[in-house]
């Protein structure tokens, strides 16, 4: 029983680390109906600069730097990207930021290099144990994986103040409902995709610096996007506790899979797992757990 | 008007076009054509491009140093695959025809690759280098007559392991009733060893696992903590990229102990173990050579190509383990096509030719030592009935700074393995219409 309990634990867990990404997407889509699939190479990007500069400079003079060159990003991305798409399809600006993903990996690669560079944030990788006195030999839970749950935690509550306490979040909503509706009332729809594009970049760096940490900063942790894609499917594109939801579901549900069904059809089955269970949902909430439901009048 | 313009453009063109129309086929007569496929972007890069430096820096020192090979300048040419199967054939396809006399040979790096190139190379006439990968039975020369996975397949690397671990244990019988956990890419490479960890998992009656970990592999939460449950005695670890030091990490999480894990000879260089910091420190892998600028070729390099600002990577970056692996390559196929001049003259080699060259390479420890490669590379027999031309390897720990030799040089045992290489070779040939023979 311990095992199984510390697979659902270890499950979670994972699950905090999907969704850090998934907020990300959700933050994007919410404010502008965009589907941003860089977001994966943002997160690789963001890592690789603030690494990089970790070698020239201390972590709290690196941290803002690269806070500044996400905000500058996402300003580039404003103007060469957005501003000429602005009322065009969601799939015309689904392509744009396949292109923005591309670029992204290459160039931070060009730039920074496709080495492997290690990040180390001071967060202790050694395992510990809980509940001792309730499983022989306690429950196993990774320390940095409890860091990260904690940052999950933090990000989520400041993006909820940050949404409903403020203009700028209030601004925010409008937009993510009607971008003409919003624009007509005056609100500057462009400034707010720097914002809102500046807070992905910045999530983005958080997520790349847990990630790095656990993995080292290289190309890989761009894949780490995939895993947010089912986590987006079932927790809704546009709930960031949705992202949260759906991450724990989705770091639970293919880590039992895995352990369970895994040694019974040949093993290796958690990455498409992820996809079948956010599959199954999607039959029944097409919108997702937390999405906003779509109502169209005829 | 436009006529004016039209015959100016003509002018212009023909007035570019003309000189290297005469020049350069009488220039290329005397270049020979080496593609490789290399993967310096994506997931696997961080070991992609050590290997592909080494590489290129040994055919960049006998163009500065010999002026070639016998007098051939050696014309190199790089394809992005990106590890991928897809990009591999079609970097094969675009690279095959190059050069006066085509390609010399090709080194996919990956198993995947060289899966789908065994069946196009004999069709295009051009050998395959598979540096310890690529198929097991290929080793078979009589059925692969292009494949050379020279210094040993996985099926070697797997009997090594089991040798070693046999003898931590103080004995083969004593592996009765133990178990043993593999922890392997889910792709064709990671495949590989399965066969040969079965047979002897039945013959020896140990528990055997077999655990796959999905691309690129960093995420093995559920594995691990399936060993946590299980504690194998022993994990072989046969990841590539980011996967190798993400078990070690994953390892660390589960309280595992490093000194039980085996690495193949891929999860065994630098970036597998430097991410993972201090709790690398214990881990064992195979090698199939030493780490380190220990090699007069490697001061070589810094003369002839480094210090003359030639070199493909960093200068403190040679002698790091895929750097030299990448040096080894270079000399297989350079070897090859110096013995297949031996034979059909100093000038371009077709690839027919350097297959030759392969299946008669004899690298003794004479000419290993005149090549400059003493301390590095080990003799080298190559012949139809054995394209590996070697089958050992050595046990390596890491210390936390640096890999050391823990064991002496092993031997796979070639009367265990050499009847399941010709079963699988005979069923491949059975399925595949090839008439199995040696090739003159």
């Amino acid at each position: 029983m311990a095992f199984f309990f510390e697979v659902v634990l270890g499950g979670l867990l994972a699950g905090v680390l999907y969704s850090l990404v998934a907020l990300g997407f959700v933050l994007i889509f919410k404010a502008s109906g965009v589907f941003n699939f860089a977001q994966g190479a943002m997160v690789l990007f963001a890592a690789l600069t603030l690494v990089r500069l970790m070698g020239w400079v201390p972590f709290w003079i690196a941290f803002p730097i690269t806070c500044v060159v996400m905000i500058a990003l996402a300003f580039i991305i404003e103007r060469v990207v957005l501003r000429p798409l602005v009322n065009q399809e969601g799939i015309i600006l689904f392509m744009a930021t396949l292109g923005i993903a591309f670029f992204l990996e290459g160039f931070g690669q060009t730039v920074w290099g496709s080495d492997i560079y290690t990040l180390d944030l001071g967060i202790p990788k050694d395992p510990m144990f809980i509940l001792e006195s309730v499983f022989d030999g306690g429950l196993l839970v990774d320390k940095l994986d409890v860091f990260a749950a904690a940052v999950a935690g933090a990000l989520v509550v400041g993006l909820a103040l940050f949404f409903q306490k403020t203009k700028v979040g209030l601004a925010l909503r409008a937009v993510a409902d009607d971008h003409q509706a919003a624009q007509s009332i005056g609100v500057p729809l462009n400034y707010i995709w720097l914002v809102v594009w500046s807070a992905a970049g910045i999530v983005a760096l958080v997520a790349g610096m847990v990630w790095g940490a656990k993995l080292g900063v290289q190309f890989s942790i761009a894949l780490v996007a995939l895993k947010a894609l089912p986590v987006l499917i079932l927790g809704g594109f546009t709930s960031v506790p949705g992202a949260i939801i759906g991450g724990l579901i989705i770091g639970m549900g293919e880590k039992i899979s895995e352990v369970y069904l895994g040694p019974i059809i040949g093993g290796g089955i958690e990455n498409w797992f992820a996809y079948m269970l956010a599959l199954i949902f999607l039959l029944f909430r097409p919108q997702g757990l937390f999405g906003d439901k779509i109502i169209e009048r005829v | 008007m436009q006529f004016t313009r039209l015959a100016l453009g003509l002018a212009g063109a023909a007035s570019i076009a003309a000189p290297l129309a005469f020049s350069a086929p009488a220039q290329a007569q005397n270049e020979q054509f080496v593609p490789a496929l290399v993967y310096r972007t994506g997931a696997y890069a961080p070991n992609g491009i050590p290997f592909a430096n080494g590489r290129k820096d040994y055919f960049a020192l006998l163009n500065a140093r010999d002026g070639g090979i016998n007098g051939v300048k050696i014309v190199y040419e790089e394809c992005e695959t990106g590890y991928a199967t897809d990009r591999g054939v079609e970097c094969y396809e675009r690279l095959k025809g190059k050069g006066p006399t085509g390609a010399a040979a090709f080194s996919p790096l990956s198993t995947g690759i060289t899966f789908a190139l065994t069946e196009k190379a004999p069709a295009d006439k051009i050998p395959l280098l598979t540096m310890g990968y690529g198929r097991a039975d290929s080793v078979d020369g009589s059925v692969f007559q292009w494949n050379f996975p020279l210094t040993g397949s996985y099926w070697d690397a797997a009997n090594i392991l089991m040798q070693h671990i046999a003898r931590q244990a103080g004995g083969a019988d004593k592996l009765k009733g133990k178990r043993l956990a593999l922890v392997y890419h889910d792709s064709p490479y990671g495949k590989e060893p399965i066969a040969v960890l079965e047979e002897a998992s039945k013959r020896l009656g140990f528990k055997f696992d077999a655990m796959p970990v999905t691309h690129p592999g960093v995420e093995q939460k559920s594995t691990w903590l399936q060993i946590r449950q299980n504690r194998p005695d022993w994990v072989f670890l046969w990841g590539w990229g980011v996967m190798n030091s993400t078990s070690i990490k994953e390892a660390v999480a589960v309280n595992y102990p490093r000194e039980k894990m085996f690495g193949v000879w891929w999860s065994g260089a630098e970036p597998d173990v430097l991410p993972a910091g201090d709790g690398a420190k214990g881990y064992y892998s195979l090698a199939l050579h030493v780490a380190g600028a220990v090699a007069p070729v490697h001061q070589e390099m810094i003369k002839h190509v480094y210090d003359k600002g030639q070199g493909a990577g960093k200068k403190e970056e040679i002698g790091e383990v895929l750097y030299n692996r990448g040096l080894m390559d270079g000399l297989f196929v350079a070897e090859a096509i110096r013995t297949a001049m031996g034979k059909f003259g100093n000038k371009p080699m077709t690839g027919e030719q350097v297959r030759w060259g392969f299946e008669n390479l004899n690298l003794t420890n004479e000419r290993i030592k005149q090549l400059g490669y003493e301390g590095l590379a080990q003799p080298v027999k190559v012949s139809c009935q054995d394209h590996a031309g070697v089958h050992s390897a050595r046990v390596q720990q890491w210390d936390g700074k640096k890999w050391n030799f823990v064991s002496d040089v092993y031997r796979a045992n070639q009367d265990l393995l050499r009847p399941m290489i010709k079963e699988s070779a005979d069923k491949y040939a059975k399925e595949k219409n090839i008439k199995a023979g040696c090739v003159s």
